[in-house]
């Protein structure tokens, strides 16, 4: 393995130690390859051991898995399968839900992001910006709790309220109002992906060309103006990426969903009525599920796995281009 | 420095705006923007200070020493008893899980700094990325198949642990990764200079020189793990006594206890959800707060 | 790279493995017994461990707290209540020594469970009968009287608020308030569901056409869900207008009220460990002792079913087949008044005996 060495200090040449040694650094990499590699491995062993597992189910259903509504489980244990697995209402109300704690998000994230890196002194923006990821260290289970115990109770008038003077005009506002709902699913959801989506897009404000400012301002603009026409302008692709990666914190979220959303699936959109997401069902199913059931709550969970993968392979894409973006809410 | 020019800049600038009325407009404008973005902050921090606060004035009523003893009582709706075997059975996990992820997430990020030239360093930086962003829920279904079904394993400590030490991998790799990026290129200069072959420089040298760093990674994915419920569901299973068997009888964990129970109406079931839940909070935000600390203090900036 | 990838897994499983032996090595006991057999009336040693329904849990914990601290203290016994399917999952599959189930085996199920196991025969151990009940959060309400018509018909979504002709005619002089009713149903599979729809299913000639009976039925649509037992005590509770069935000892936990059911007779009785007692007086059980409470008269509430233990009769390790034994006969013998206290009804004296036939076949062809 030559190559290894045959970097630029020619000291290292000179001073190289015992022929017994020399196998001692192509092993060394060899070892690191490999352990480099693993990442990639338990990946791959992911898709190939929860596939085979649900493969059953997928040969049966095929695509009616995500287009069919027809959720029927049966209880065969020797490998066949009787039930029918449609998971579309499953796939609607994960989407949905997830697009909705996007749009409570995004902006939030924006303007997070906005004041940290644009108005906020040093000495503010520091330990303002540790608060805000502090918001990922959360563990999702005290997020469900909060939801489902703190802030339904508190909301309940408020959705009330808006259910009776917006139902009658938007059917998404509808009644009745159940104490578990999309609504507050979303809103606790928008909550816990704050932290990652206002992260991405403070690193990619936070790289705007000092220059390109001072250029503004030189012009006359004021500063919020500096801010939508150059630092938002240029940052688009961030602000993409950040979101995508926030898009798939929430597609993937369980425990805080399970607690708050109502396990009922629903394919019309009703902010104020149960719901439920490929997630929860998993969750929610799992304990009580037959042989069969299992392998179509695996199938559930690869269809999940596939959305969130792509999600994030285009977010990754999009923010690798951008630089590095560090702190733990971004991991 | 020049942010102080910048301060400059404006402060001059904004002077000139005032002369014409429609400058005034534009003013009010930014003013109003500014406002809105502040308010923006504020709004980000209700609900970080609603969740301390409402865990840690639910919780601390709650909790006390026999709390962290004892077990839960066999009936949820029966007031007392505590959490031990779900706090112990969280130790247990996440112990084990460090054990099985922090070498191979280290030498991992190792590869991917001493190596960056190999040909695999990208796609394996960009699939750990991709990594993170793998719903917890998923890799839960992994271990179940993999490990409780394919090998026969059953729920227990060990899949527990592994599901744990599958999402805790990444975010090791990533942030020794940063870590070790942060090792002055002389040390390793040095180090060849002194006729140390790469390996001996990489333990000898980048290893020891990047340790406190290393710490706050491995402490960050501890936090990490010790939070995660979905993926012990289906691994884990849960547990009302202390299980000491690695495999073969489920296992308890503090995420697990407090779903069981904060799902019930029972007040008494209900209050020993807040106490697991403060006492959750308190472990992960130990280990979160201090790997910044640490990080503060080794100057690993870029973590903290 | 293709082939690493092929070679690799190999590496990383034995890696894992080889993790897991070492943590299995600290970890220390393993779950088997020790080897003393332990004959009669000795101390016995085992670590037994079972899984299954939610609906009876708060009992068998109980149960076991009290056996394992002062009757056999060598004994271990942990009971996951992962509901009454997954039991049977469980116990099929050969992984727990006993399962809990609400809902007794089919035949399907036992021919897949004694193939799995190789030998013998799976018994059932009806241990306490349960009651499901009506149970609501409807403000200003807490005397209510429903029958399987009016049941079948909330739980179909064709009656939708609580002031319906149709109950108000059960109800004479109760005001009935104007709420529309969220139907609360259970998310997951489970022998309290099996029983309630059993019972549908028996009264109500819609109810059988349109939706059946078993442990997880199609629903109408514009339902709630929560899981096991307390989550549907707990979705209740927090909705205003909230009615649903749940087991009785999780309503009473949960101090919601619950409805009166008018049974055979005609008679409207009001849930309890005493009427459900009553109802299932002079059943006559068939001799494998699996059977549904159907029919149910006199004053006797007609909701209810028996809840099982489920075990083999062949290929157990010694002592833990001792154990399993010792427990349930303890239970059955003396565990009458926590089974009372809890909102169970323990079984008559007739029906003990033949329960506890059932527990000395376990094992019994070794």
């Amino acid at each position: 393995m030559p190559s290894t060495t045959s970097s630029t200090t020619p000291l290292k040449r000179g001073l190289r130690a015992s022929r017994r040694q020399s196998l001692a650094d192509p092993a060394f990499r060899w070892f690191l390859t490999l352990t480099g590699l693993s990442v990639l491995l338990v990946l791959a062993w992911m898709i190939v051991s929860t596939t085979s597992q649900a493969w059953p189910v997928f040969e049966k259903e095929g695509f009616n898995l995500f287009f069919s509504s027809e959720w029927n489980p049966g209880n065969a244990r020797d490998g066949t399968i009787q039930g029918t697995y449609g998971g579309f209402q499953f796939l609607y109300g994960t989407i949905v839900s997830a697009a909705l704690a996007m749009a409570f998000a995004l902006p939030l994230a924006i303007g997070i992001a906005l004041y940290l890196t644009q108005l906020a002194p040093k000495r503010i923006a520091r330990p303002l910006t540790y608060a805000v990821d502090l918001l990922a260290a959360v563990p999702s289970i005290i997020y469900g709790l909060w939801g489902s115990l703190f802030v339904v109770p508190m909301l309940l008038p408020f959705m009330n309220w808006m259910s009776q003077k917006l139902g009658p005009w938007l059917p998404m506002f509808e009644g009745p109002v159940r104490v578990r709902n999309l609504f507050v699913t979303s809103l606790v959801l928008g909550i816990m992906v704050l932290p990652i989506t206002s992260a991405v897009i403070r690193e990619v404000f936070a790289q705007v060309p000092r220059d390109e400012r001072l250029a503004g301002f030189g012009l006359g603009a004021t500063r919020w103006e500096v801010m939508r026409h150059v630092v938002v302008a240029r940052s688009k692709a961030g602000i993409i990426g950040g979101s995508m990666l926030g898009l798939g914190r929430a597609l993937g979220e369980t425990i805080a969903v399970l607690l708050i959303i109502g396990g009922n699936p629903r394919s019309e959109f009703r902010l104020f009525n149960t719901s439920q997401t490929v997630a929860s069902q998993i969750a929610a199913a799992f304990k009580e599920a037959s042989p069969e059931y299992i392998r179509a709550l695996v199938a559930l969970g690869v269809a999940l796995f596939l959305v969130t993968i792509i999600v994030n392979v285009i977010a990754r894409l999009v923010v690798s281009r951008l630089g590095h973006v560090t702190g733990d809410a971004a991991l | 420095m020049s942010d102080d020019a910048l301060g400059q800049v404006q402060l001059d600038h904004r002077s000139l705006l005032l002369r014409s009325e429609k400058a005034t407009k534009r003013a009010r404008i930014d003013r109003f923007w500014r406002t809105i973005l502040l308010l923006a902050v504020g709004v980000a921090l209700v609900p970080l200070a609603s969740i301390l606060g409402v865990t840690i004035y639910r919780g601390a009523g709650a909790i006390n020493l026999n709390f962290l003893t004892e077990n839960p009582p066999f009936s949820s709706g029966v007031e007392g008893g505590g959490y031990a075997p779900a706090i112990f059975g969280s130790i247990y996990m996440t112990g084990l899980a460090i054990l099985m992820s922090l070498p191979l997430g280290i030498f991992a990020a190792v590869f991917l700094v001493e190596y960056k030239r190999s040909r695999l360093a990208g796609p394996i930086r960009f699939f750990t990325d991709v990594m993170t962003g793998v719903p917890s829920v998923f890799v839960g279904l992994f271990i179940f198949s993999s490990l409780v079904v394919d090998a026969d394993l059953f729920f227990g400590t060990v899949p527990g642990a592994a599901a744990l030490a599958v999402l805790m991998l990444p975010i090791i790799v990533r942030s020794s990764e940063e870590v070790l990026r942060l090792v002055p290129q002389d040390l390793r200069n040095g180090a060849f200079g002194l006729g140390l072959r790469r390996w001996q420089m990489i333990t000898r040298v980048v290893l020891p020189a990047a340790a406190p760093g290393l710490a706050t990674a491995s402490m960050l994915a501890v936090a990490r793990g010790m939070g995660e419920t979905a993926p012990l569901l289906f691994t884990a299973l849960g547990a009302r006594q202390i299980v000491t068997s690695a495999t073969g009888t489920p296992q308890g964990a503090l995420p697990l206890q407090i779903l069981d129970e904060g799902r019930q109406a029972l007040p008494a079931a209900v209050e020993r959800a807040w106490a697991g839940s403060l006492t959750l909070m308190v472990l992960v935000l130990l280990f979160t707060v201090g790997a910044r600390l640490l990080a503060a203090r080794s100057n690993v900036s870029s973590l903290s | 790279m293709l082939h690493t990838l092929n070679r690799a897994p190999v590496g990383l499983v034995a890696g894992m493995l080889a993790l897991a032996l070492v943590a299995a090595a600290c970890g220390g006991n393993d779950g088997s017994a020790s080897e003393n057999p332990g004959g009669k009336g000795d101390e016995l040693s085992a670590e037994l461990l079972g899984a299954g329904a939610s609906f009876p849990d708060p009992l068998y914990q109980t149960w076991i707290g009290e056996y394992t601290t002062n009757a056999q203290p060598g004994v271990s016994i942990q009971y996951e209540s992962i509901g009454s399917g997954g039991g049977r999952e469980r116990f099929i599959d050969q992984q727990t020594d006993f399962a809990g189930s609400d809902a007794y085996m089919s035949d399907e199920e036992i021919a897949d469970a004694v193939e799995a196991r190789g030998c013998g025969d799976v018994v059932h151990i009806p241990m306490v009968f349960g009651g499901v009940v009506i149970a609501y959060n409807i403000e200003g309400l807490d005397d209510l009287i429903l029958d399987s018509a009016t049941i079948a018909d909330i739980f179909s979504g064709e009656i939708t608020n609580i002031n319906d002709p149709a109950i108000a005619d059960l109800n004479p002089g109760v005001d009935l308030p104007d709420q529309e009713l969220t139907v609360t149903v259970r998310a997951d599979g489970s022998g309290t569901t099996s029983i309630f729809t059993t019972y549908l299913e028996d009264e109500d000639d819609d109810w059988a056409r349109d939706y059946g009976s078993g442990d997880e039925i199609e629903w109408f649509g514009d339902q709630v869900a929560g899981e096991q037992n307390d989550g549907v005590a707990a979705a209740i509770a927090q909705q205003p207008g909230g009615i649903g069935y749940v087991s009785l000892e999780f309503a009473v936990q949960q101090n919601l009220p619950f409805a009166s059911v008018i049974n055979d007779d005609d008679n409207p009785v009001e849930p309890s460990t005493d009427s459900v007692g009553k109802a299932v007086e002079g059943l006559d059980l068939p001799d494998d002792l699996r059977f549904d409470v159907l029919g149910v008269g006199g004053e006797g509430y007609p909701i209810a079913g028996a809840t099982w233990v489920l075990a083999y009769t062949c290929d157990m390790d010694e002592a833990k087949a001792a154990a399993l034994k010792d427990y349930l006969t303890w239970a059955l013998d003396e565990g009458d008044s926590f089974a009372a206290d809890l909102g169970y009804a323990p079984l008559s004296d007739a029906t003990e005996e033949l329960s506890l036939e059932k527990v000395e076949q376990i094992n019994a062809e070794g």
